[in-house]
Formats: structure tokens, C-alpha cells, sequence
């Protein structure tokens, strides 16, 4: 029998706000214990919890990029458990009116091979709502302690409905999804930092059938490719058990990375009853157009989107593209670049090309780049109007000009590495060359057009690179010819 | 002189601290004297810090030496129900739960009497966590009637009742959740008053039913009321429910504000289970409101017969989710038997809370169940809905309704202890306006026949707090019951 897969995620995503989402106490992550705390984040009697704006903001600007529904009016519930990670054993969430409604995330599939790229689609959300993370319990031989600095950081849990079906599209809408919460500035959903979170529900069924299978919840799941290997061993695993008559059980599996195997956690019946209800100490908020405008406006171009400009705009290939567009600061980089050369393919190569090259060898990031787009505008301009070649460029000024930050040009000036395009110049080194290669010459002159790159490499040579190749090229051949 | 300060009026105290008949330190002293010589009978406090209340009647007094008094309560003691919060102090809900818990900050009712110069003089028993109309669920002690020791103060806050009763401390403050100001109150002969929801800060204030929870004084005279009301009255950004309204100048409206009002007798109030002297008083009260000039008009609350059972169903849900906190893992009450972490909440908590908190929380923590929750909860709310539009709609007639506190007198402690139901019904008279979110203030119309006080409720719209004190303020002026005292 043939099944299909039907997977929906749910992903947790830490808003980045200045202070937690019900007092004024910040934010942090890796600070010691319990310095992240105030009466409110603890849940000390009599106190009292007042909503983050820029947390609800935060959250609408997602939603916008989410492109959801955002309802006028957005409550606060209480979910009821009790976990000692949970400072007031009442978690405040939203259940029936949640910030952002519905919405879509356009994915990008792996494509056939990593130049190539994959077919796109769009992936539905149920909702995303607002509520605050719980503290972090770290267990010792024969003591648990607790640790609330997480607690009261601002959380979106984003939804999709059961529309995925493969570990590769789980793995697409993670990577986009991440892409946009860092477009927006919204978090850098860094998971080994619990900044993104994903669990996912999954189920088979035969081909052709209408009711869904039996759900399994995969928690624990710690990166993006985590993710993707965690489904893949859970397809695997309920296929196998169908196939071999056995059957699935509604439960809750953690996934173990290390062993990379998925183990039973809990059962449904074991599972909680919540006992929502609306949260008294807080009022509803009312989200107005004016309010909607003002984060409208702070709306950035969608990752997806951008790359489809570069490919319009620039021509820019997909190898160059798929590099760029998850990183804003880089592609922020590139345009500057790209502005001011009004060379954009040029400049989006010695960027990717030797820009990120060099960053990775030093181990550093563009942040701390000496390198600036007005560097590579400068250098591409140079190459342009042939005052350098680019294999100088590569050789003598890019070095420097990452070590020191220096601008091309002086380089160029201060190394007397000025091409020269004076044919008067060329002519006498350009006939040596031939003089002293007669094999070469005849092969030339036997029609073998490629030979006279050797003669040019001679000719580079004696001149220690600064000759203008095409010129080199234009020469030889006249020289050849009259002597033909 | 300091034998007859313990009964004397708030604004008779400020008239001698003015006059410099009398310090701070002098008047504090007074009142730890009178609180060591009737509290071992009363039992109202939990603890008193005499240092501290010294300290800051000194540091009063120094002020006023300077001539940089902040406000009419600066160097007045003020007493606190255990369930309001300051900073490095005590907090103990009158539960083993927090017996050793200390608050790590003010609540913002606190920081207000602070900021206006009060001296905090103890803390107030109370049924624990609130729960309760007679203070005898408070776990460390039962607060007894200062006008018959045999009897109950009332509650939730008996402590902060019996305490200005007694002449212990001129000024409290309580908190109101279903009637927890107004019917100890009635029950100890001082004037309570329940603020509008919303005009007090809850900020500090450790929540029972939040949306129901109200801080408010209590006193020996209305104008003392208005004072102390005034102090901690107005928006607070801590506090979301807070309301973004100005604060009248209430001992002003007092004083200029003499009627003639229209006021509402609903008919519901006066049926059966209510005592035939405490009608009789309340009768007398609403003719003599008629006999001046007022206009008197008999209204309906059609839904009122609800109003208790609504209540113990929107009270009980949000206690079971407020309690949670107390879990045994960080500050409060912590078993000494604990083998796993099932054992720390379970152990914990059986320790920690007493039989009426247990039964609450599992009361609320089955209406907000699945399967319950429409029929209860959601249901509940529809009725406070209802209720709440019983009132605004008499409020179309009338300024304000006239009403009996409690169905009756302070009764004998253990008396209804075995018989919850009985006990909940001496809150019916108190309950609506907490539903409703409505301000009631409750003061003295009278003894019965056995010398018990007996309390007149007058319910006002919403952040109608001024007319209810002047509406008191007339009948109080007009008659002796508050200059009557218990013989401690």
C-alpha cells in the first residue's frame, strides 16, 4: 500500500523586544540565573502583568509578513498546567481571539542539484498568537533547579495547517519563515539558542483517503535539519509499524539527535486539560488602522521577492542569489555596491565571491569587514574602464584592501599597478614575445586560435601583469598577421 | 489624653496633630498601648512592627516640625489587611502557605500611603486568602467581635474591621471581593467602603478573584473613609484594570454635596432570611432620608436571586488559577516530605492551604473544565452581564439604591462553620455590587436589641464615590451610631 505523509508544524518564535512581555525587566539570553527577574516575571503575590506594545507590535508587523488577518480586537488567556519551569503555573497565551489569523509562507524547495534552483510554494497558516515563554529547569543528580531569566520573553507560536508532506518541505517553510522573522527584525531564530522552536504533528494515510491518520507529536527537534531528519525517521517509523500491521498511537515522541531516533514521551490521555479563560488582570487591545499604517510602513521587501528582483533587475544568477538573499545586511551591502559601480553582476561576484571567501577564511562577519561597498564600487570601476585587469585586482589590490582597508585606487597608485593601454608600449615586448616563440606563432598561424593565449601569458608576464589583455590580444594578432 | 485618643476620629486626630496637642510618636504609642491591652481578646492583628510604626510616626513628626507635612494622613496610623503588600515586610494571607514569605515590594496602595506620610501600624487578620465572611479561616487565629467577644468580626476582612472597632488603629484598609469590606463593617459598626473596580489599584494586592478584587478603607466616620479613599484612588499603569479617570476631591463633595438625591429601594433586598430588627434599622434609615426631602422609589433586580451563585462560580475560577502559585517551589510553604516533584506540589499544597481555600480551588477548577466550561463559566459571566444591566438600568431612575450590608447581625464564631451555605448567604446583600463592578459603602444605622451593630448599604454608579459619601455623610451627621463604641 502506498501512504501519504501529512505533516503540520508548529513553531515557536522568540519576539526580540527591549523588555519581557509583562513588565518592564529586559531581555537576555546566557546572563546568570534568575538576574532576569523582577516580582511579575516570578509570579509573586500581587503581581500584576501589563502588556508589551512593542511585543503586540512586533507580533502585527508578523502577521503582515505572514500576510494574516489581523483582528481589531486581540485578548489574553490563561492555559492552566502546572510545571515548575512556569513561575504562576498559569502560562498567558491567547486561545480564541490570537493576534494574526490564517496567513501564508512562500517556501522554496531544494532544487536538483544547489545550483539549480527548487520550485516554489506557498504553505497555509492556521493563526500565530502572542504569549510568554517559561523558565528553563536544569537537572543535577539528585536536584532540579530552575532558571526564570527566559520566562516572560515575548513568544509567537505560528501554526500552519496539515499541508506539508515531505521533511524537505518542513525544512523549505523553516528556512523561509526564518528568513522573514529576520527580514523583519523580529528574531534571528537562532535554535540552538531556543530563539526558534519547532514541533511538528504527523500522519499517514493511505493514498486516496479523506480522514486523516492517527497524529504524532515530535517534539525536541533542535535545528532545521533536526527537523527534517527527525520527520524522516517518524515516516519511516509509521510505515513500518503500518506495514507491518502494527498500529500508531496518538502520542508525544522526543526526538534524539544524537542517536537519531525518535522515543515515546507521552500519551494523549496523559495529555492536559488547559482549563482556558480570558486572562482578568489584562484588558483586550485594540489594534486601530492608524496603528496598522505605522507598522504597514515598516513592512520590508519579502526575501522571496527580492530575489526575484535581483533576477529582473540584475540578472543576477541563482548561485549568486542564493547566497545573498537570506542575509539582509549582505544584500543591503550588494546594493550599495552595485548603486554605485552601476555594475550590479560584477559587484555581486567579488562579494560573493572573494568578499565572503576572505571573511570565512579570517573567520569574521561583515560587520567587522574593513571591506566597504564603495571598496568594491571603486575596484569595479577600475576593472571597467581598464585601468586595472582582474587579475591583479585579485592578486595585488583585493588582499590589501581586506587587510588594511584601504581604497582601491591608492593601491593601485601607491603599487604602480596602472594598466597600461598604450599600444606604442605594447608593441616592441609583444614582438619579442613572438620573436622567441616560433612554435607557438606557427600553430597560430595553422589556424589553432587558442595558442595565442600562451603568447599572451608571455607577454603578462614581461609585463609584470599591468598590460591590458585585450589590448595584449589586439596587438599579437596585428603583429602575427603582418609577419603572416 | 491618651486614653481617649483610641476612639477619636481621623479628622479629629489631624485637628490635633495640627495643633501640636499631640505627636505622631505620642499617638502611635497610644495605639500599641490599646492594641496590647484588646488585641489578646480581639485578635485582630497578625503582627505589629512597633519599631517601624514608631520610626515613621518620628519621622512625622519631624516633617511637621519642618513644616513639610505631605497631606492630611501624614503621622496617622493606618492599619493593613495582610493581603496588601510592602516592601520588606510580612505577607501572610493568614495562611501557612506564605507564614514565612516577606514581600519584595509595595503594593501601590502601600506606596501611596507612604508618599502621603501614614504610619503602616500591622497587619490584619483575615480569612485566608481572602476566602470567607467571618475571618475564622484565617489559619493562625479567629478575629473576634469587639462589641461581644463571642461573636465573629465578619469577613474577609475582619481583622481591619474589629481593628478600627476597637480603637486599636483609627484608619484600615481591607479588600472586597464579594462583600469582605461592607459586611464586617456592619458587623463591627464602622464605616467600608468597596470602590468602583478600577479606581484603586489591585498592584500589591494578592488576587483572589481579580476580576472582582477591590481595596478600600474602613473607618469610624465617613469623612475618614473620604480621606483614606482619597489617598489611594487613581490610575495606575501596573495595573491594566486600573481606569484612566480623574480623582474627585471626595472630602469636598462630602462637604458641599446635601442632596436632596433620589434613591432606589430594591425590593429584592427585603425578602425573606433578612433579620426583622436589621430591616427595622434599614427602614428607619431609608424614612429619614424621606423625611428629607429625598425622593424615594421602589426598584427591581430581577437577577439578583442569581447573584450568589454566579459569584461562587467566576470567584472559585479565577482562585484556582491565582492559587497556582503556590506551589512549594520558590517562596511559599514547602513539605519537609517530598521524594519527587509530584510530592512538592501535592505535600505543598495540602499543607499550605486550609479546608475553604481547598474547597474553592477545586470548586473554580471544575467550572473551568472541559465539558463545564459553557455551562458554568461562560454561563456565569452572561449572568454578571445581566446583573450589572440591573443596576445601570435603576441607575437611570435613581442616583442611589438603599440596602441592608449583611441579612443579619454578627453571629457566634463556629455558629455556620459547618454549614457553607449559610455562611455564603450573609454576603447576598454584598455580592452584585462586586459583579457589577459598582462602588458600596456600608455604615452604622443603629443597634439591635442585643446591642449588635447593624449596617446601612448604599450602592452608587459606577465611580459614583462621592455621592456615596455625601449620600452617607448626611445620615451619619444626623445621627449618633458612629460615636457609639464597643465597652473593651
Amino acid at each position: 500500500m502506498e501512504y501519504e505523509v501529512v505533516i503540520g508544524l508548529e513553531v515557536h518564535v522568540q519576539v526580540r523586544t527591549k523588555s519581557k512581555i509583562f513588565t518592564s525587566v529586559g531581555v537576555g539570553f546566557g546572563q546568570d540565573p534568575n538576574t532576569l527577574t523582577d516580582p511579575v516575571v516570578l509570579g509573586f503575590p500581587g503581581a500584576l502583568p501589563v502588556i508589551n506594545r512593542e511585543a503586540v507590535e512586533k507580533s502585527v508587523k508578523v502577521g503582515m509578513l505572514l500576510e494574516s488577518t489581523i483582528p481589531e480586537i486581540t485578548k489574553w488567556d490563561r492555559k492552566n498546567y502546572f510545571y515548575p519551569d512556569s513561575p504562576k503555573n498559569y502560562q498567558i497565551s491567547q486561545f480564541d481571539q490570537p493576534i494574526c489569523e490564517g496567513g501564508k509562507v512562500e517556501i522554496e524547495l531544494p532544487g536538483p542539484s544547489r545550483n539549480i534552483m527548487g520550485e516554489h510554494m506557498w504553505v497555509e497558516l492556521t493563526r500565530a498568537h502572542l504569549e510568554e515563554d517559561v523558565g528553563k529547569l536544569n537537572h543535577f543528580d539528585s536536584d532540579s533547579l530552575v532558571d526564570y531569566n527566559r520566562a516572560g520573553t515575548p513568544l509567537l507560536e505560528i501554526v500552519t495547517e496539515p499541508v506539508l508532506h515531505t521533511p524537505d518541505e518542513a525544512w523549505a517553510y523553516l528556512n523561509a519563515l526564518r528568513n522573514l522573522m529576520i527580514y523583519g527584525d523580529i528574531s534571528d531564530c537562532d535554535m540552538e539558542k531556543g530563539q526558534m522552536r519547532c514541533d511538528a504533528n504527523i500522519s499517514i494515510r493511505p493514498v486516496g483517503q479523506k480522514e486523516l491518520g492517527v497524529k504524532v507529536e515530535i517534539k525536541n527537534m533542535n535545528s532545521i535539519s533536526g527537523v527534517r531528519n527527525g520527520l524522516a525517521y517518524e515516516i519511516q517509523r509509521q510505515i513500518q509499524t503500518a506495514k507491518a500491521g502494527g498500529a500508531i498511537h496518538q502520542e508525544t515522541r522526543g526526538w534524539d539527535a544524537a542517536k537519531n531516533v525518535s522515543y515515546h514521551m507521552r500519551f494523549k490521555e496523559e495529555s492536559h486539560d488547559y482549563r482556558y479563560f480570558p486572562d482578568p488582570d489584562l484588558m483586550p487591545v485594540r489594534i486601530d488602522d492608524a496603528w496598522r499604517e505605522r507598522v504597514e510602513g515598516t513592512i520590508p521587501e519579502r526575501p522571496f521577492d527580492r530575489q526575484r528582483r535581483y533576477y529582473e533587475d540584475y540578472d543576477l544568477p541563482f548561485t549568486v542569489t542564493s547566497v545573498l538573499i537570506p542575509d539582509p545586511e549582505l544584500c543591503a551591502f550588494f546594493e550599495e555596491a552595485a548603486e554605485a559601480s552601476g555594475e550590479a553582476q560584477q559587484s555581486a561576484n567579488w562579494i560573493v565571491n572573494n568578499l565572503l571567501g576572505e571573511l570565512g577564511n579570517a573567520g569574521l562577519t561583515l560587520a567587522d569587514s574593513k571591506v566597504t561597498p564603495a571598496h568594491i564600487a571603486e575596484l569595479v570601476g577600475l576593472i571597467k574602464e581598464g585601468a586595472i585587469s582582474k587579475n591583479i585586482a585579485k592578486e595585488q589590490i583585493f588582499g590589501d584592501m581586506f587587510e588594511n582597508g584601504n581604497m582601491p585606487a591608492a593601491i593601485v597608485e601607491a603599487k604602480g599597478l596602472k594598466q597600461s593601454n598604450d599600444t606604442g608600449e605594447l608593441e616592441p615586448v609583444c614582438q619579442e614575445v613572438i620573436d622567441a616563440n616560433p612554435g607557438p606563432v606557427a600553430e597560430i598561424q595553422g589556424g589553432n586560435d587558442k595558442a595565442i593565449n600562451f603568447l599572451k601569458g608571455q607577454v603578462m608576464k614581461a609585463t609584470r601583469g599591468k598590460a591590458n589583455p585585450s589590448l595584449v590580444d589586439q596587438v599579437l594578432k596585428e603583429l602575427i598577421d603582418k609577419k603572416g | 489624653m491618651a486614653d481617649d485618643l483610641h476612639f477619636k476620629t481621623l479628622t479629629e486626630l489631624q485637628s490635633l496633630l495640627s495643633s501640636g496637642d499631640m505627636s505622631s510618636v505620642e499617638l502611635t504609642q497610644a495605639l500599641i498601648n490599646r492594641k496590647e491591652a484588646v488585641d489578646p481578646q480581639v485578635q485582630a492583628f497578625n503582627s505589629l512592627n512597633t519599631e517601624g510604626a514608631l520610626a515613621e510616626a518620628e519621622a512625622a513628626d519631624q516633617r511637621r516640625a519642618a513644616g513639610e507635612i505631605k497631606g492630611p494622613l501624614d503621622g496617622i496610623p493606618i492599619g493593613l489587611k495582610d493581603v496588601i503588600s510592602v516592601k520588606d515586610r510580612p505577607l501572610t494571607c493568614s495562611s501557612k502557605m506564605l507564614e514565612d514569605f516577606v514581600s519584595p515590594y509595595d503594593a501601590t496602595s502601600t506606596a501611596k500611603l507612604k508618599h502621603a506620610g501614614a504610619v503602616l501600624f500591622g497587619r490584619l487578620n483575615m480569612d485566608e486568602f481572602a476566602m470567607g465572611s467571618s475571618t475564622e479561616n484565617s489559619a493562625f487565629k479567629t478575629t473576634f467581635n469587639p462589641w461581644d467577644l463571642e461573636r465573629v468580626a465578619g469577613g474577609s476582612s475582619g481583622g481591619s474591621a474589629a481593628a478600627v472597632s476597637a480603637g486599636s488603629v483609627p484608619v484600615s484598609l481591607g479588600s472586597d471581593t464579594g462583600g469582605s469590606i461592607r459586611q464586617p463593617a456592619s458587623f463591627c459598626g464602622v464605616v467600608g467602603m468597596k470602590p468602583t473596580y478600577g479606581r484603586v489599584s489591585r498592584f500589591g494586592l494578592v488576587a483572589y478573584a481579580s476580576s472582582l478584587d477591590q481595596i478600600g478603607p474602613f473607618g469610624r466616620s465617613v469623612k475618614d473613609v473620604a480621606s483614606v479613599l482619597q489617598a489611594i484612588a487613581g490610575h495606575d499603569p501596573k495595573d491594566s484594570t486600573s481606569i484612566e479617570q480623574d480623582v474627585p476631591d471626595y472630602s469636598a463633595a462630602v462637604a458641599s454635596s446635601k442632596g436632596p438625591w433620589k434613591l432606589g429601594v430594591p425590593k429584592e433586598y427585603f425578602g425573606e432570611g433578612l433579620d426583622p430588627e436589621v430591616k427595622e434599622s434599614v427602614q428607619k434609615a431609608i424614612d429619614w432620608y424621606a423625611d428629607q426631602g429625598c425622593e424615594i422609589q421602589e426598584v427591581s433586580m430581577p437577577n439578583m436571586n442569581l447573584a450568589v451563585a454566579t459569584y461562587y462560580i467566576i470567584a472559585t475560577a479565577e482562585a484556582s488559577s491565582n492559587l497556582a502559585r503556590f506551589d512549594g517551589v520558590r517562596y511559599t510553604h514547602r513539605s519537609k516530605e517530598i521524594e519527587n516533584a509530584i510530592d512538592l506540589y501535592f505535600k505543598s499544597r495540602a499543607e499550605g492551604f486550609g479546608d475553604e481555600v481547598k474547597l474553592r480551588i477545586i470548586l473554580g477548577t471544575y467550572v473551568l473544565s472541559s465539558g463545564y466550561y459553557d455551562a458554568y463559566y461562560l454561563r456565569a459571566q452572561k449572568v454578571r452581564t445581566l446583573i450589572r444591566q440591573d443596576f445601570m438600568k435603576a441607575y437611570e431612575q435613581v442616583d442611589a439604591l438603599l440596602t441592608p450590608t449583611s441579612p443579619f447581625v454578627s453571629f457566634k464564631a463556629g455558629e455556620k462553620n459547618e454549614d457553607p451555605l449559610a455562611m455564603y448567604l450573609s454576603d447576598i446583600y454584598t455580592i452584585s455590587a462586586n459583579l457589577a463592578g459598582i462602588p458600596g459603602l456600608s455604615l452604622p444605622c443603629g443597634l439591635n436589641s442585643e446591642g449588635l451593630p447593624i449596617g446601612l448599604q448604599i450602592l452608587g454608579k459606577p465611580f459614583g464615590e462621592a455621592d456615596l459619601l455625601a449620600i452617607g455623610n448626611a445620615y451619619e451627621e444626623a445621627h449618633d451610631h458612629s460615636n457609639q463604641h464597643p465597652k473593651l
